[in-house]
């Protein structure tokens, strides 16, 4: 699993991108109320914002963390958007992307450099 | 956060693992562990203990020890009737300034030889300033600085503050009571700001943790934050000061005109008298152009503070604001206040909200959003 600064966590899963949100992040939000998902078979590109997402506290954004298609969304989570707390890491994915260079991933952080990152 | 001021709790809260942030000059619990959405229902279907010491308590004592001089005195200030207000019963009302807007909302109770009142904490030194500057002459003002302020919400609340005092099963919704306890005298009205019934109790500092552990023991009371407070506050419908209503807002924008009786009215035994009284009155006779209201969206996108509101998808001009807006966890979808014109106020109302640049339909709804339980 990969991780960006932007505390989201990537996982190869065959020619896909899986990507959701940390557990530190979920924790940071606080209980999620809200989440509105990108429409299926759109290009994006890095840093746009793809995912919506409001908590108790307030409403933050999910960025692509690479170029690619999105190619499936976690319908789940509009109906039970709490989900994201209880298993950010597994259950609670958010969309999966195809991309043509998964290189994208080399330079972001492993699960221990991550770790050292939110200190 | 060094400049913050700590209430006489800060301790018990770290203990019980509060996440603290600065709220108006102090530091305070948002959370515990439980969490925001949980500690809302939890208060809801059982108790919840809060911190509200940051709040103002305030004796104004009469001067010639008739509590009718000073209740005269605070009606100069407030829209309200305080002489109607009988001994042990508790009162809303709003400090009005001079163009008619809010300068900060506030309980007041008669306590039979003087009056007490709550105050918002980011307003009480201005509101302790203005009171001291027009109420001097028949009134001291004594600011309560060695007691702690306690809220105990929730249908739970009345046997946990029971096993304290008996009185407090013998009270109805907004009646006071001085009441002598093992933690000293306890100062009770049976009040709050959740829409729960409840209690809020003021009790000496050097008391207020081992009180606070106290009701802590009692089955289903926990320590709840300002985060579940706000909630819990906005599905009751009611007012936070400095969003939902300001100095630029009148009581009768806010649709808080219930909170003035018909003695401070036009043709009332004592009509006007207080700061704005031109404005406010006039606006009771003839309506106001924007009305505070509730509103409820569509989808599941909460709609928060300062979204911009729409008479129609297309509209190019708003016709409101939202003043507050989250997730109602007990009604189980998002839900706001805010102002619209008055012909958009009606209760059924459909409405547009601007969301990351869409319009999002809603409508106008009555509050609270979820019925009050208070025990009248």
């Amino acid at each position: 699993m990969k991780f960006t600064e932007e505390h989201e966590w990537l996982r190869i899963e065959g020619d896909l991108v899986v990507v959701g949100i940390t557990e530190h992040a979920a924790e940071q939000l606080g209980d999620v109320v809200f989440i509105e998902l990108p429409d299926t078979e759109t290009e994006v590109t890095k840093d746009e914002e793809v995912v919506v997402i409001e908590s108790v506290k307030a409403a933050s954004d999910i960025l692509a963390p690479i170029d690619g298609e999105i190619v499936e969304v976690n319908e789940m989570l509009v109906d039970d958007p709490g989900k994201v707390n209880e298993d950010p890491q597994n259950d609670a994915w958010f969309f999966k992307m195809k991309t043509d260079d998964l290189s994208q991933l080399d330079d972001m952080m492993d699960e221990a450099a991550y770790k050292a990152f939110i200190g | 956060m060094s400049d913050l001021k700590r209430t006489q709790l800060f301790d018990l809260h770290v203990e019980l693992g509060a996440k603290m942030v600065p709220f108006a000059g102090y530091e305070m619990p948002v959370q515990y562990p439980l969490g925001v959405m949980k500690e809302h229902i939890h208060t809801r279907e059982n108790a919840g203990l809060f911190d509200v010491s940051h709040m103002g308590q305030v004796i104004v004592r009469p001067k010639s020890g008739n509590v009718a001089d000073a209740a005269l005195a605070l009606e100069t200030l407030v829209p309200v009737s305080i002489s109607a207000l009988k001994e042990g019963r508790q009162r809303y009302g709003m400090f009005t300034n001079d163009d008619g807007g809010i300068m900060d909302d506030l309980m007041i109770a008669n306590r039979g030889d003087q009056l007490f009142v709550v105050v918002n904490a980011a307003c009480k030194g201005a509101d302790i300033a203005h009171m001291r500057a027009h109420m001097s002459d028949q009134c001291d003002i004594d600011v309560i600085e060695d007691r702690a302020l306690l809220a105990l919400q929730g249908p739970l609340a009345e046997a946990a503050l029971a096993s304290i005092t008996s009185v407090a099963t013998e009270m109805k919704f907004m009646d006071v009571v001085i009441a002598p306890s093992d933690f000293g005298d306890l100062w009770i009205s049976r009040s709050g700001y959740t829409g729960e019934d409840g209690y809020e109790i003021s009790v000496a500092q050097d008391q207020a943790i081992a009180f606070s552990r106290a009701l802590l023991a009692q089955n289903g009371v926990q320590p709840i934050g300002l985060g579940a407070r706000d909630s819990l506050r906005l599905e009751a419908g009611l007012c936070l000061y400095g969003n939902d209503i300001d100095e630029t807002t009148s009581p009768v924008e806010a649709s808080l005109h219930w909170a003035i009786q018909k003695a401070r009215r036009a043709g009332g035994d004592r009509a006007g008298g207080f700061p704005g009284a031109d404005r406010i009155l006039k606006e009771l006779e003839n309506g106001t152009s924007r009305l505070r209201v509730g509103i409820l969206p569509d989808g599941r996108a909460p709609m928060r503070a300062h979204t911009m509101l729409f008479a129609s998808a297309d509209a190019t001009e708003p016709m409101g604001e939202i003043t507050s807006g989250a997730f109602g966890p007990t009604i189980g979808k998002p839900m706001s206040m805010g102002y619209v014109a008055s012909e958009y106020a009606a209760s059924g109302t459909r409405i547009f909200a601007e969301l990351r640049g869409k319009r999002m339909p809603a409508t106008v709804a009555d509050m609270p959003f979820r019925p009050s339980t208070y025990k009248r």
